[in-house]
């Protein structure tokens, strides 16, 4: 039940930062937005009992790669986009409640023909969310996309070293 | 489980009344007289010259774009780190070291690169 | 610790307490060991041997005004030291501070504090660009890129940590550590290079000489705060000396034994034959304080010891040797942990 008000809590807030990632005029306050809309994510990965995905989710998405988002955002030197001031508010307060009624009828429609994916039971989600179960399906099983994902990384150093040297005349 | 991480909210949530508390209270108790002098940005008692928001050395870019390969591989190296006793205990301790050690071979390379073509150097 | 939820909140206002009651005393602690490192007595007017100096400090701080830019970007200028201020408040509470005593006892408590570290670099880059000032934007993306290099190096530490320990609990890992006579089974012993590789970073993310880049005050003017004043400039500080703090209860828990008393594993059976295990406990937590104490010395001897490394020097170091030096030093502690597990031992 608490985990049940925590999702929906949760994925309110997600959907709300999202929402403002777009609207805001300014990039560096659009990047916050998105930061905050990574956390929700991670707490939601938590409320799955996923607490490993989750922490990574912060130590990867929020510490680092929203960093360089920044530190892009800074170094270009984006500006504000100025204020459009001929928003029509009534028709987007229209647009907000029809994609609702939609999205309602969507759901009534995929319930009736019964194609809506059903949730994992509790206990599975245990078994799947620690290191240790992580560990042993990544270096057993999927040893090879690992490795893949190390030739990659390395594509992406080389790459940005590439790019950053090149010299224009 | 979720409900683990509940007393580490709480101590966020305590730390963020601090936090506003402090400021709050800097607000009520502190003067508040402002000037133009006062609340141009400082440089040095020169009049600031244009906004400081220009562009800077693409270095930074570098510095952050390897650092996110790095800790991603980081980042894999902790389900390794905390089951390896495991998988030594189930007799898979050699395959995995040499899967990991690969991984890790893989992206020194990388940083060889790196180091070799200078994108880490400043000057 | 299995207690209700107004327990838990009321323990952790305590420990938050404690935190700023700690930061005053190494705000002092640091002005009187400079004091006495230049041979000068340091402060000496307020109080008994100047020991109400911080408290002094910290009203004239909430007294003075608060001065913005009026470029600057209100509501991200106050963002950044309260960001800075809720992260460092929050560590303590995946600390062991005893056996048994941790308010948050997570599977993943080592990598909680890693994340949390990640995300205070928001609060340096934040305060830098917020401020609209050119000395704060260099200030703040040059500490970030220093805070972002030695992160790796630190990560890599915890992973030679964790492969001996096969736990990501804070927990675990000192209670791996009471294995072994005395003080042999501590990581500083099995784990000499990740103890030292540990420190040097943890050092250089708590920006604290020499690794103080951003602060700089001789030779650049501030640094990410070169624009803020008053308490939001005293919440920086504070975040500082409580980082330090809480940086020296990190090293004393991954490499010196946490809570564990030298010697504890002759005697503790002592202690719970006759139910005093609680008496164990606050010895413990003694032991602890003692430890870190000597660590958060050591920050504050270090500071006024060394003299600071130059920009290229620091990146060098952070990415030519302690990077790679993390990575042999994970897969030479894997080995070992493979050879002593093969012995039996």
């Amino acid at each position: 039940m608490v985990a049940q008000l925590l999702f929906f809590l949760l994925a309110i807030v997600a959907i709300a930062a999202a929402l403002g990632m777009l609207i805001a005029r300014n990039p560096v306050n659009s990047a916050l937005w998105l930061v905050l809309n990574l956390f929700c994510i991670a707490g939601l990965y938590l409320t799955l009992n996923a607490q490993f995905i989750g922490i990574i989710q912060i130590l990867v998405y929020a510490g680092a790669i929203m960093v360089l988002f920044l530190f892009v955002i800074m170094l270009l030197n984006l500006a504000e986009l100025p204020r459009r001031e001929d928003i029509d508010w009534k028709r987007g307060a229209a647009f907000i409640l029809g994609m609702g009624v939609l999205a309602q009828l969507v759901y009534i429609v995929a319930m009736s023909f019964d194609v809506l994916p059903h949730p994992p039971a509790a206990q599975e989600a245990v078994a799947t969310g620690s290191a240790q179960v992580l560990a042993r399906a990544l270096f057993t099983e999927y040893a090879l996309p690992f490795e893949v994902i190390g030739l990659l990384l390395l594509v992406a150093t080389i790459g940005a070293v590439m790019l950053a040297k090149r010299r224009f005349v | 489980m979720l409900t683990d991480f509940v007393p580490l909210f709480l101590m966020m949530a305590l730390a963020l009344g601090l936090a506003l508390s402090l400021l709050k209270l800097h607000q009520l108790l502190g003067p508040k007289r402002p000037n133009l002098i006062k609340t141009a940005a400082y440089e040095s008692g020169m009049d600031p010259i244009g906004t400081a928001r220009e562009r800077y050395s693409v270095k930074f870019y570098l510095v952050a774009m390897i650092f996110i390969v790095f800790d991603v591989e980081v980042v894999f190296l902790y389900p390794w780190a905390v089951s390896f006793r495991d998988f030594l205990a189930a007799d898979a301790g050699l395959g995995v070291m040499m899967v990991v050690s690969f991984f890790i071979l893989v992206l020194g390379i990388g940083l060889l690169y790196d180091i070799k073509k200078g994108g880490l150097e400043f000057e | 610790m299995d207690l209700p939820l107004w327990a838990t909140g009321l323990i952790g206002f305590l420990i938050i307490n404690a935190m700023l009651v700690s930061a005053s005393v190494l705000v002092y602690a640091e002005r009187k060991v400079s004091g006495y490192i230049q041979n000068r007595p340091g402060p000496n007017r307020v109080g008994p041997f100047g020991f109400l100096q911080p408290f002094a400090d910290v009203v004239k701080l909430i007294m003075k005004e608060d001065i913005a830019p009026r470029a600057a970007s209100p509501f991200i200028h106050s963002l950044a030291p309260v960001l800075m201020v809720i992260i460092a408040m929050t560590v303590p509470a995946v600390i062991p501070f005893a056996r048994g005593f941790v308010i948050a006892d997570l599977d993943v408590s080592v990598l909680v504090v890693l994340a949390l570290t990640s995300v205070s670099v928001y609060g340096v880059t934040l305060a830098g660009w917020s401020s609209n000032s050119k000395y704060s934007l260099l200030g703040g993306l040059r500490s970030s890129a220093q805070m972002i290099s030695y992160e790796l190096s630190m990560g890599l530490a915890v992973v030679s940590v964790v492969l001996i320990a096969g736990s990501l609990s804070l927990v675990d890992i000192v209670e791996d550590q009471a294995s072994g006579w005395a003080i042999l089974g501590w990581n500083v012993i099995r784990n000499p290079v990740g103890a030292m590789l540990f420190i040097i970073t943890a050092f250089a993310e708590t920006n604290r000489a020499p690794f103080d880049l951003p602060e700089a005050e001789q030779e650049l003017v501030g640094g990410y705060h070169t624009e803020y004043s008053g308490m939001k400039f005293g919440m920086f500080f504070l975040a500082e000396y409580v980082n330090f703090f809480i940086a020296s209860f990190i090293i004393v828990t991954l490499f010196f034994g946490g809570y564990l008393i030298p010697f504890e594993p002759l005697f503790a059976h002592v202690f719970y034959d006759n139910g005093l295990g609680w008496l164990l406990g606050v010895l413990q937590f003694f032991a602890l304080l003692a430890k870190t104490a000597f660590f958060a010395f050591l920050f504050i001897w270090v500071r006024w010891t060394l003299p600071r490394f130059k920009y290229n020097q620091l990146m060098t170091i952070g990415w030519k040797y302690l990077l790679p030096i993390g990575i042999v030093n994970a897969l030479v502690i894997a080995l070992g942990v493979a050879v002593f597990e093969a012995l039996g031992l």
